[in-house]
């Protein structure tokens, strides 16, 4: 797309992307640095992925505010006005997307030396896959690609089969050993994290999609992998 | 160029629930393939556009490119200029405005109109108003006169301002106070349409708030097109916008597609401000 007649507006726009972008990127690693301090019973990792946070904080608040002055000051308009918007709740979703790594970490911290390695492992797998819907629709928003968006969109169903597997993995395993429900009650909760941070990459995916096109994605229409319940 | 969405309803008339059924409508105006000469030189191809009643339509657009010359074929004010043609037809309840038989004065006082300078004339503010019922014998004594005068005021949000001091000068007031004198005057003679050309350009921004109150109020009776330089004056006043550029209809949708998903390059390029 063209520049606009006044730069300064294109710079602007500009540096709301690029610091989506950042968040993305810390996010991204949170996820997986998260999971990997699970997999490997690794205390220094785990800190260091909620010492990431209070940035994530931060750059969601200076994206917020650079989007409120240029609301107030250029009255985005079509592609634009969808821009900002889609920035503003992708921001929001990140966030999210953040504390919810953040509280793995914590999670990671509490688990007793002598919970399985199979049982970290779970957690780890389905880490893989989420991190990449992420990484998938972060490309989607810095190649401005709908399709990338709706492919991201329509495979949350393959996260929510993760999830339901895992589910009765560590049910499994508590059923088994109860003296593993502690560890597996954390689990299934770090479980529920990454389903959740599914379900954000869903969303970012809808905005994307919006911005891109300025149609949108219907969540009735999306499909769902059948309902288990938990 | 895609006007066929939506040209069979008012989308003023279709509010939360509405029955898009009981909004079905004709267009009060029905411009078909109007093209405007000057001299024999092209200022408007083709423009085929529908105008709803009760409603507003902004014609936007960048300098020359036709929406003025387009507005003024409304109400046959391209008449007055030499050299001007204009071919194609245009309907306004199912009577071509460019007939031999439609008298254009009569027409005007149908199709009312507001510049973008207010214009009252060197006459007392009651005068101002008083003029063309007068003219166009629509009273038959002093006492239908005044009412007149006083509801033309009070609809343009003036009587309250100016109810004390009718018999001074309308050039005595205020720019803001003299243009909705201008919108009083006009609507005195029971127009049903009211173009606007950049009515708010010469204001500032508190009288163009009350100008574009006015209109928000007015719209509830009378069919609206307003000309505006101001993408956020079209988008916070009409129902429709029509985006001109060149002299040809580019785009017309309503409002709120135009102006968050638009289906033209040229129109997205326009509003966000990539050329002008």
């Amino acid at each position: 797309m063209a520049d606009h007649i006044v730069s300064a507006f294109t710079d602007e726009l500009d540096k709301i992307a690029a610091d989506l972008m950042r968040m993305g990127g810390i996010v991204e690693t949170m996820i997986l640095d998260s999971c990997q301090a699970v997999d490997r019973n690794d205390h220094d990792l785990a800190k260091d992925v909620i010492s990431r946070d209070p940035s994530v904080d931060r750059l969601e608040e200076e994206v917020e505010r650079q989007i409120v002055s240029l609301i107030a000051r250029r009255q985005p308009m079509a592609h634009d006005l969808r821009s900002v918007f889609a920035a503003l709740k992708t921001a929001g979703e990140l966030e999210r997307i953040g504390d919810l790594s953040k509280n793995i970490g914590k999670r990671a911290l509490m688990l007793d030396d002598a919970v399985s390695a199979n049982m970290r492992h779970g957690v780890a797998r389905m880490a893989r896959p989420v991190s990449l819907q992420l990484h998938a629709v972060l490309d989607a928003y810095a190649t401005s690609n709908a399709d990338t968006a709706k492919t991201v969109w329509e495979s949350d169903d393959d996260i929510d089969q993760h999830y339901n597997s895992l589910f009765r993995e560590m049910i499994t395993y508590m059923i088994e050993d109860p003296r593993t429900i502690g560890a597996g009650a954390h689990m299934l909760f770090m479980a529920k994290n990454l389903e959740r941070i599914g379900d954000h990459c869903t969303n970012i995916a809808e905005f994307i999609y919006f911005q891109i096109t300025g149609e949108y994605l219907m969540p009735h229409e999306r499909p769902k992998a059948p309902n288990t319940g938990v | 160029m895609d006007t066929t969405a939506q040209t069979d309803y008012n989308p003023a008339l279709t509010g939360d629930g509405a029955d898009k059924a009981q909004a079905l409508v004709y267009p009060r105006i029905d411009c078909k393939d109007v093209s405007v000469f000057y001299s024999g030189k092209q200022a408007v191809f083709d423009v085929s556009l529908p105008v709803y009643d009760r409603s507003v339509t902004a014609l936007i657009g960048p300098s020359g490119c036709g929406k003025s010359t387009f507005l003024r074929c409304l109400n046959r004010m391209n008449d007055t200029i030499d050299g001007a043609k204009v071919t194609g037809e245009i309907f306004m309840d199912g009577e071509n405005i460019n007939s031999p038989e439609v008298d254009p004065v009569l027409l005007r006082s149908r199709v009312g109109m507001v510049f973008q300078k207010p214009n009252p004339f060197p006459k007392s503010i009651y005068d101002n108003i008083a003029y063309g019922p007068r003219i166009h014998g629509l009273v038959e004594d002093r006492q239908e006169l005044d009412a007149i005068v006083e509801k033309s005021l009070r609809r343009a949000g003036l009587w309250q301002e100016v109810k004390d001091r009718l018999a001074q000068p309308g050039t005595s007031l205020s720019g803001g106070q003299q243009q909705r004198l201008c919108i009083a005057r006009a609507i005195a003679v029971r127009p049903e349409v009211i173009l606007m050309d950049e009515p708010c350009s010469s204001l500032d921004p508190i009288a163009t708030a009350r100008i574009e109150e006015l209109i928000d109020e007015l719209r509830k009776r009378y069919c609206i097109v307003i000309v505006t330089h101001s993408m956020q004056q079209a988008a916070r006043v009409s129902q429709r916008t029509a985006f001109f550029h060149l002299g040809h209809l580019v785009e017309m949708g309503d409002t709120d597609q135009i102006f968050t998903s638009p289906r033209e390059r040229r129109t997205e390029d326009y509003i966000t401000g990539r050329f002008g």
